[in-house]
């Protein structure tokens, strides 16, 4: 029996308890503020605890003018992006030609660049070009960063899915269009959707660039980036942070059940 | 499959339509099928994001006119010059230093978790970790900076908590160090060093787990038989067999903070950095030349760091 048995040894088995710990308590303390009775502080623990933020936050006009241009801006880029990232997966995962690593580099960029910089230049191009901002602009940033996310989720389904499936497929008798409906989407449909889950979760979310291509207009993040920085109404912000974590939690978890049976053929879960 | 497909004869049939003749079209040349999957994502991208990039790139070459205040289209290094200065070489200092110190401190408390995973965990384990790095990983990002400004307060629950089991002296202790003291955790060096580093050790745990998961356990316990004790192959097999993961995983805790403007401004001393640094002059100061040569900087670190990361075998942990 050696010592690298199938138990951890106690040392490792705290650190990383505690590791996962201080990943995830911060994020459950927002809970419990969510219901606090302080109105002027960050006192803890809560003096008392009450619901009426949660009716208070309800008949807030700007709250929900923010969730509902968040929820415009995440749907139209999402779409963007999964056309965009599929069509880029599939053309770097079934071929071989000139140019397929920069391809592939030039699609990790917008993510692998600081935010700050692709939120720059993206404003300075805008600025250069007499582009008014307004909801497309922030839509046409969003876009830019969330095709990451769909294209390494396609690309690692379609190097899975094997070419000879397509070829039966043309063998015996489909059309290009007709292997697409009947063959390539129902093998690559879940790893599309999981993408296009998180590039929704990635844009509902995204903060740093949205503040260089956005005019007037407040995204969720951005209406919660000003509480920050001038709080007003520390328990409706609160609560607004409360349903964000939840609302971006649902997408995280369908991408997971959507994908882990495909990481576990493929021998490595990343 | 569908019923329809696999009963249709065997024998190809020639089907008229423009659809199906552009069909039979990508299937002859490839390369057609090719150019129209890559045409709109090169140009999305090549058009409105490299564009945008190199225009920026541009302008870090053009100065300001100090008297007027206007940007001034003529090819200069000045601007380059400018970066040099005292106070902007702090900002630039100050930015590596504490994106160096949050790589080391990540790496330190991410290797036990992914070890763990990579290791022991098994069946639901297994999920639990994985879901326990990817919910914080994707969760909002403002929201985890909103849970450590309510942390950090000064009436908020770590304080709270040192004043209960009486370490109260302690923390005044850590809070008078100077440089990374501060009145309170919040407007301290310290909690901008936290919260950096709570933001960001997802991004060092998987990539370290990734490469954890590829040491065969066989290479363990043969390091074990011939007679090491378990630091020592802690210290000779496992940590070198680990490090393309810790140095991929060092690019993104690296890379982030490096470009992050939110996080020091909310949490930490009134100090700038590099990200608020380019905030400040782009916006207010209207200074788009040094704001664009200030964002060369951490594309120019990032480079090297790149180049490096790819020589120790990095991107294959990715």
């Amino acid at each position: 029996m050696s010592a690298y048995s199938a138990k951890a040894p106690l040392g490792l088995k705290i650190a990383a308890g505690a590791g996962l710990a201080f990943l995830h308590l911060p994020i459950l303390l927002i809970f419990v503020y969510a219901f606090t009775t302080e109105e002027k502080s960050y006192q803890w623990p809560p003096p008392g605890l009450t619901m009426k933020w949660f009716a208070v936050t309800w008949n807030r006009p700007d709250v929900w003018e923010a969730l509902y241009l968040s929820l415009q801006v995440a749907a139209i880029s999402t779409a963007i992006a999964v056309v965009l990232g599929s069509f880029c997966a599939a053309a770097v995962a079934k071929s071989r030609f000139f140019g397929r690593e920069a391809v592939s580099l030039m699609v990790i960029l917008p993510i692998a660049l600081p935010g700050i910089i692709t939120g720059i230049a993206l404003r300075s191009a805008f600025h250069l070009a007499d582009i008014p901002y307004s909801m497309w602009t922030i839509i046409l940033g969003h876009a830019t960063f969330c095709v990451v996310v769909v294209y390494n989720n396609a690309v690692a389904r379609f190097r899975r899915t094997s070419g000879s499936l397509i070829e039966a497929s043309m063998d015996l008798g489909a059309n290009g269009f007709q292997t697409l409906r009947y063959v390539i989407l129902p093998n690559i449909g879940t790893a599309l959707l999981a993408g296009g889950m998180l590039a929704f979760a990635l844009s509902f979310d995204e903060v740093i660039v949205t503040t260089f291509t956005a005019g007037q207009q407040a995204t969720l993040p951005i209406w919660m980036l000003e509480e920050l920085v001038r709080p007003r109404q520390r328990p409706v912000t609160n609560v607004v942070a409360m349903v964000v974590v939840l609302v971006t939690f649902l997408p995280i978890l369908g991408a997971y059940y959507l994908t882990r049976d495909g990481d576990k053929t493929a021998g490595h879960g990343k | 499959m569908n019923p329809s497909v696999t009963a249709s004869p065997a024998v190809l049939q020639r089907k008229p339509g423009l659809l199906a003749r552009f069909s039979d079209l990508l299937w002859r040349r490839p390369t057609v099928l090719l150019a129209v999957l890559l045409a709109p994502p090169v140009l999305w991208l090549g058009v409105i994001y490299l564009g945008s990039l190199f225009a920026l790139l541009a302008q870090s070459f053009f100065a300001i006119d100090e008297f007027t205040g206007l940007v001034q289209y003529e090819w200069t290094l000045k601007t380059y010059g400018e970066l040099l200065r005292p106070v902007n070489l702090d900002i630039i200092t100050r930015t590596v230093t504490m994106a160096a110190c949050v790589t080391v401190f990540a790496a330190i408390v991410a290797f036990p978790i992914a070890y763990f995973a990579a290791r022991y965990a098994r069946g639901r384990w297994k999920a639990v970790f994985y879901l326990g790095v990817m919910l914080p990983l994707w969760s909002s990002y403002l929201v985890k900076v909103y849970a450590w400004k309510l942390i950090l307060a000064k009436e908020g629950i770590l304080t709270w908590g040192f004043s209960k089991i009486g370490l109260m002296p302690l923390l005044e202790l850590i809070l008078a160090i100077p440089v990374i003291g501060g009145n309170s955790l919040s407007v301290s060096y310290i909690g901008t060093f936290l919260v950096f580093l709570y933001v960001w050790l997802p991004f060092m745990i998987l990539p370290m787990q990734a490469a954890l998961e590829r040491v065969p356990v066989s290479l363990l316990e043969a390091s074990a038989d011939q007679g090491a004790n378990p630091s020592e192959t802690l210290r000779h097999v496992l940590l070198p067999l680990a490090l393309p993961g810790v140095v991929a995983g060092s690019i993104f805790t690296f890379s982030l903070t490096l470009g992050d403007y939110i996080i020091p401004q909310i949490v930490g001393s009134s100090r700038l950095f590099i990200g608020q640094a380019v905030y400040a002059h782009q916006g207010t100061a209207g200074n788009i030349p040094l704001a664009a040569a200030f964002t060369v900087v951490p594309v120019v670190i990032m480079g090297f760091y790149l180049w490096g990361a790819k020589r120790m075998g990095a991107f294959d942990a990715l």
